[in-house]
Order: C-alpha cells, then structure tokens, then sequence
C-alpha cells in the first residue's frame, strides 16, 4: 500500500485519496504503561472536577472549579475571579504556553504523545475498538469480510460506545458552567437551558468525529500545534528516534546466525504496525509522527526476544545519531539559552501572579469625573465637579467605607442620597456599587487652573484604604 | 489533469511536484483527503437547505421583496422581540421605581443605581438635545446641573416640570407669560433702554445710574409683579431671579433688551404621553442628582 502512494501509475494521478485505514497493534512496555497511567489520570481529572464541593459561604456557589458566565465569575477553588481581572486566566494561558515550549525544547512533542486531549480519546476509542473487533489482524479481516451478523454486532456495539463516551464527554463539559448536580438532574428531566443541550450535543459530535473516525488526520491536517513546533524545537532537543546507526543495514534474522556486520533491525515491521498514525519511524522524524512511544515499546520487546539491547528506537537526536555513526562521541545538551529562558520566564511570570494573587484586595475604588459638564458655576460663584464613584466589594459581605476628599482647601463633599455631612456609604456584599459624589470649592478659591484632588475610600471595619487621583476643573479667570 | 511531458518527482518521496519552488523547497502534488471532497458537498447541500429555509433570493426583476424561506426569519422582528423581552426583564425594578416616593428611591442605593442607570439613558435619548448631555445647557434651554432653577428643584417639582412640560399643550402645564413689553407697544423705546440698565444694576454689572433711575417706575408697575420688587423673581410663575449672575439668553445689554422687547417665553413639551412613569421618574431622580438638586 505505502508503495501506491509513492509511485502513482503514469498518466495518472488521482486529484482526491481515501483514507487509509490505520490498525494499530497492542503493545506492551514502558511507554504504553505511562500512557494509560495519563490517560486514566486525565480522564479522571476531566470527569471529577466539576463534582467536587468548595464551601464559599452562603450567597456564593459551592463547586469548586465553575465557569459562571452568566454571574460574570470564575471560581477555582480558593480562588475568585471578576470579569475585569481576566488578566489572570490571560497569566495562566501564558503560562501554559511557556511550558509547552519548555518541554518541547526538551523533549519534542511530548503534550502530542502524550497529554493532548486528542491523543488520549483516540487511545480510548482504539481501546474500545479493540474489545469489539480485536488487535490489528483480526480487524484488518474483519474489515475485509463480506458483512455478516458477527461483523455488524461488532461494528454497531463499537459505534455505540463511541457515541456513549462522546456523550459523556459532551455532558461533563458543560457542568464545569454550571451548578454540576442541579445541571444533571436538570438535563435529565428537560429543564436544563438549550445552551446546555447545544453544547453537550456539539462536544459529543466533536468527539465521536475526531477521535472515532478522522484520529491522526486531525494532527495531520488540522492542528497548528504540529507546525508551531518546528520553531520550537531544535537539533538538541530529545525526539523519538530510529537509532540507524545501529540498526542498519538492516534484514531478516535468522536465530543462532551471527550479528556480526549487519544492523540490529530485522525488519520485523513491529514499530509500523504499532503506530497509530500510519508512519515507519525508520524513514526519521516526520511531520505526522506525534511522538507517542509505542514503537520504542514494539521495538524493545522484539530486541528482547532476539536478545540484542533495548532502545533501537528511543528519545534521541538526529544529530548524536549521526555523531555515532561517524564515531563521534555524542553530546547531549539539555540546558541551552532556550531552555533557560524559558524555565525564568515561567519562574518570573508564575512570581507575577502568586504575587498579584495573594496581594490582591477584595476592595476597589474607580473614580470618573463628569465630562460633561466638566465644572458647574453655581449662583453664588462656588464651582463644583460631580464625580462618579465605582466601589467594588469583592468580599462575600457588606462594607462601611468612609469618602474622603484631600488636596483642595476647604472642599465641600456631597453624597448624592446621604443626608449632608454623611460620608459613609454601604457596599453591597460580592458586588460594584456606584456613587455620585459633588465636590464644590467657594467663590474665593484660586482659579488658576485646574487643580487634582485625592479621593479616598476607607473601610470602616478593617481600614482597608483605597485612593484614586481625579482632576477637578475650574472655569478661566478671565471668564 | 493532464500527463505533462517534463514531470518532476521529487527523489525524496517519489511524489510528482507542482513545480513550484521555495528556495529550494518544492510543493509536493499529493492528492486531497477525499473527505475534504465530501465537506464541500455538505456545504453544497446546506446552502441549499438554507435558501429554502431563510430569506436569500432577491425578487425578479419587476417584482418586490425577496424571498421569505419557511423559518420567515426576519431581523426587524427579532430586534422588535428582543426590545420586547428586555422591557419585560426590567419590569421588576420598573414596578419599584412606580411603587417608591421619589425621596426613597434616592435614598435607597439599589432604587437609585436602577433609577440612574435608567435615567442616564432616556436623558440622552429624550432630553440632551436641548438640555446637553449631563445637563449642561446651552442658550435658552436652562442648565440642569447648576443650583438656578426657574420652576423649582426639589424631586416632586422636576418630576412635574418633566410630566407636564412648560408652556406645553398640556392641560396641567406650567405656565406663564411675559408680555412682549416692545413689540407689542406696552412702553416705549427710551424706557426699554432705561429697563436694561436697571436690570444690569439688579445683578451687579455695569450700569448707567441715570437710566436705571429713570426706569424705577417701569420696573415696579410692569416688572415686579412677577420678578418681585427685589427683582429675585418668583418661581410660582416661573420668573427668574434676576440678581444672580445665571442668565438663560445671555447678559449683553443687547441679549436683556431683545428679552423685554419681544419676550422669550420658551417651550418644554410635556413627557408624559411619551413615557410611562417609570421612566419620569427615573428622569426625575436623575435630573436631581445632576448636582442642582434641592
């Protein structure tokens, strides 16, 4: 078959190509151990996460990890965030980002190998495949027997699984939005918003899609991620390598004969049947190769056999792999400029926000002056400005706070809806309360300008102090 | 496509090349997935889907309109629906706001955020064309955010002004008249002059000391009835107050004598055909809070 697409037959090359079915073989070893370790460990944490209970007090939501859109908050355990310090989800997405190229630099594509969400429901879906149709063999016959009632129970039990676990998928999304056992109950029994139903029906078509039936073509085709990579990564970086070195030239092996003169490949195929892209290692790296392991797993088990060393094939560079081959002692560099840079920008970022986090304050004060009109002359010659005052209360309960005006001689300070001479107002608990305040100096002042003055809030309780620096405008003298 | 006399292959994956080249770096001419084929179909398909079930072909020449698909999706309606819905939503508060006095609902931080929030907006949309967004005047349409008020400022007055307007059709209006003393012949020339510079005597500007005698008589037969003899006017009749240094038309000589000459007896509509009470209300607070408020 690889040979078709190679050579096309002359006088013909076909404009569209079918999909090549891929049937991955079981193997067994490290690497697949690590890799059903991650992906019970991911499915877990995707499937849990929206159940467990955080206590925030009385009026806030008790999940622990909840995007609440329509209450413009996201809770993360201990932590609260307002849609105006989204800048610490844009932190974290940064730090993803920093550490994604960090292991890349290191170790290639390990998130693809690995991690990647894709990866790692294909991996289910190919398991459940399996249970149904059997490893490679039995499912390259199955899929090549005429159709019988043995062959279509387990083509249908297969894609009803896909399609149960699709759902599961979809379904547990769209409880990290909302309360999880009242979303349940409420999908269940038809009370749940459309929303809810429309993205749980999107998630599972995604991906009962993607990693049922187009699996390695979206790492192929669609994912950007795969070419990103090739600014990230470098002749030093540790990629899963065919060590040729070593196994050319390659051919059968016949038991008892010598190893000398020849390579340790025996051409047995193992590392092609097992990938689950469809790729031969042994042409090097590849731009479909999602560097998943499970041929050095395939590899090292038949070296087992044969009794020759492990790791024919195994995290490597093309560079060492050549140094070995012309005798060169190899060099392998993990720590280079960029590794380095990128371990101190996540350390320096992550400070950022453990900084910021912890010195956060759950109070605010956001002052905007009038513009128009930008002073008011009153009848007697006094001239105000009316501001607007932002008060936000982060906190789970109401606050005193205390206004202040400073920086101006003899001001006189108005709370819109406070008796006069009253400077305290109520915050709300968990909420942005908005004030109107007017400040108005006597005829007498200097009007030379336009002067700032200081606005402060003052927490009656706890003392927590906020100030903001506004203008205060001022007619022309010679007007 | 055709078989080309001078096919390159590349060496490399003995696949057949566009002949294009980068730099070195040839494009291959491998063959589409064939799926991709099949999503352009599924486009095809839909849009046809979508022409039967949305508005998409405009009419034959000669005809109007266009065609209206069988979900008969219309955007007007949707805004008109959507309108619908948030008036509903805001029905709630709208019901406080009718179910409070004007005092509490500025007292109340709740009643006051929605009553401004809401005031803010109908302002802009009904009342800043004249009056200036804030409430900054301008000639002839009185500032709302300074402490001179014609009609009196406290929330029961504005929210009357606000509902009945001033000099308006309505029944209930505020209503007063200043006589076009000039115009309409009441007093003469000369005395119009001498009046002009009593009233600039009144509010402390420069005057001509002969003149404003002179119009001491006028002023307390024609005058002070309605602006009081004091000349601080009388807010029943909606007189200004004419010793402050606020003036509505301008305090040229010129501006004040066009005032008596011909009157000005500006117009405010009345609001309440137009909007419910809710929203008078909610005017009414915002107005106060402007900075003018008694």
């Amino acid at each position: 078959m690889q040979e078709d697409i190679k050579t096309p037959p002359p006088g013909h090359s076909a404009l569209y190509k079918a999909r090549e079915p891929i049937y991955p073989k079981l193997v067994s070893g490290n690497f697949r151990t690590v890799k059903w370790l991650v992906l019970i460990f991911a499915l877990a944490v995707y499937y849990i996460l929206p159940w467990l209970r955080w206590d925030r007090g009385p009026n806030a939501p008790d999940q622990a990890v909840l995007a609440d859109f329509a209450g413009g908050r996201f809770y993360f355990f201990f932590l609260e965030i307002w849609p105006q310090e989204i800048y610490y989800i844009t932190g974290l997405l940064i730090l993803s980002a920093l550490a994604l190229f960090l292991v890349t630099s290191l170790f290639g594509r390990v998130w693809c190998g690995y991690a990647c969400p894709q990866t790692v429901w294909t991996d289910l879906f190919i398991a459940v495949e399996r249970i149904f149709e059997g490893d490679r063999n039995a499912r390259i016959r199955l899929d090549r027997a005429p159709l019988s009632f043995n062959k279509a129970w387990r083509k249908v039990g297969k894609h009803i699984v896909w399609l149960l676990i699709s759902f599961a998928t979809g379904g547990a999304l769209i409880m990290y939005y909302h309360d999880a056992p009242s979303l349940f109950s409420n999908f269940f029994t038809g009370h749940a918003d459309v929303s809810a139903y429309v993205f749980a029906g999107i998630l599972t078509f995604t991906t009962y899609a993607l990693a049922g039936t187009m699996r390695e073509q979206v790492c192929t085709y669609l994912c950007p991620w795969p070419r990103i990579q090739a600014a990230l990564t470098d002749e030093d970086a540790l990629n899963v390598t065919y060590r040729w070195d070593r196994g050319e030239p390659r051919g059968k092996h016949k038991k008892g004969t010598s190893w000398d003169d020849r390579g340790d490949c025996i051409d047995c195929n193992a590392c092609v049947v097992a990938c689950p892209v469809g790729i031969d290692i042994r042409h090097g790296d590849q731009l479909e190769c999602i560097h998943c392991a499970l041929c050095i797993d395939a590899c090292d088990d038949i070296m087992k056999r044969v009794e020759r060393p492990t790791g024919l094939i195994g995290y490597d560079t093309t560079k060492n792999v050549q140094a070995r081959a012309d005798g060169i002692k190899p060099i392998y560099k993990l720590l280079r400029p960029r590794v380095i840079i990128y371990a101190l920008l996540i350390v320096f970022i992550g400070c950022l926000m453990v900084y910021g986090l912890s010195t956060r304050s759950t109070f605010e004060l956001n002052v905007i002056k009038d513009r128009a009109p930008p002073f008011v002359e009153l009848s007697n010659g006094d001239v105000r400005n009316g501001y607007s005052v932002k008060l936000v209360n982060k906190r789970g309960k109401d606050r005193e706070v205390r206004l202040s005006v400073s920086g101006i001689d003899d001001v006189d300070v108005k709370i819109i809806g406070n008796e006069a001479g009253d400077d305290t107002v109520i915050m709300s608990a968990e909420h942005v309360d908005r004030f109107r305040v007017l400040v108005t100096v006597p005829a007498s002042a200097d009007k030379k300008s336009g002067k700032r003055l200081v606005i402060d809030a003052v927490d009656v309780e706890t003392n927590d102090q906020q100030s903001n620096r506004v203008f205060f405008a001022m007619p022309k003298e010679d007007e | 496509m055709t078989d080309k006399p001078n096919k390159d292959i590349d060496v490399h994956s003995g696949v057949e090349t566009t002949g294009h080249e980068w730099d070195g770096i040839k494009e291959l001419n491998n063959p589409l997935p064939r799926w991709w084929l099949y999503v352009w179909y599924a486009t095809i398909a839909f849009s046809i889907l979508w022409w039967i079930l949305m508005p998409a072909w405009p009419a034959l020449p000669g005809f109007q309109g266009n065609t209206q698909g069988y979900w008969k999706q219309s955007d007007r309606a949707q805004v008109a629906e959507e309108v619908g819905e948030l008036q509903s939503a805001r029905i709630e508060n709208a019901q406080k706001l009718l179910n409070a006095s004007l005092v509490d609902i500025e007292k109340t931080p709740e009643l006051q955020q929605f009553a401004l929030a809401m005031g803010e907006s109908s302002f802009g949309d009904n009342c800043a064309t004249c009056h200036g967004s804030g409430g900054t005047g301008s000639v002839g349409y009185p500032a709302l955010a300074d402490d001179v008020w014609l009609w009196g400022g406290s929330l029961d007055e504005i929210q009357e002004t606000i509902a009945f307007g001033i000099r308006s059709t309505h029944d209930d209006t505020r209503y007063s008249e200043m006589p076009a003393f000039g115009r309409d012949g009441f007093i003469s020339e000369e005395e119009i002059d001498d009046l002009v510079q009593k009233v600039l005597a009144l509010s402390g500007k420069e005057f001509d000391p002969a003149a404003a005698a002179r119009a001491e008589e006028n002023f307390e037969m024609q005058c002070s009835s309605c602006h009081a003899l004091d000349g601080k006017g009388d807010r029943l009749q909606g007189a200004p107050n004419l010793t402050d240094n606020e003036w509505l038309y301008g305090s040229s000589p010129a501006a004040i004598r066009e005032t008596i000459y011909s009157a000005r007896n500006s117009i405010m509509p009345h609001w309440n055909e137009r909007l419910d009470e809710a929203t008078i209300k909610a005017l009414a607070v915002y107005v106060h809070t402007l900075g003018g408020g008694e």
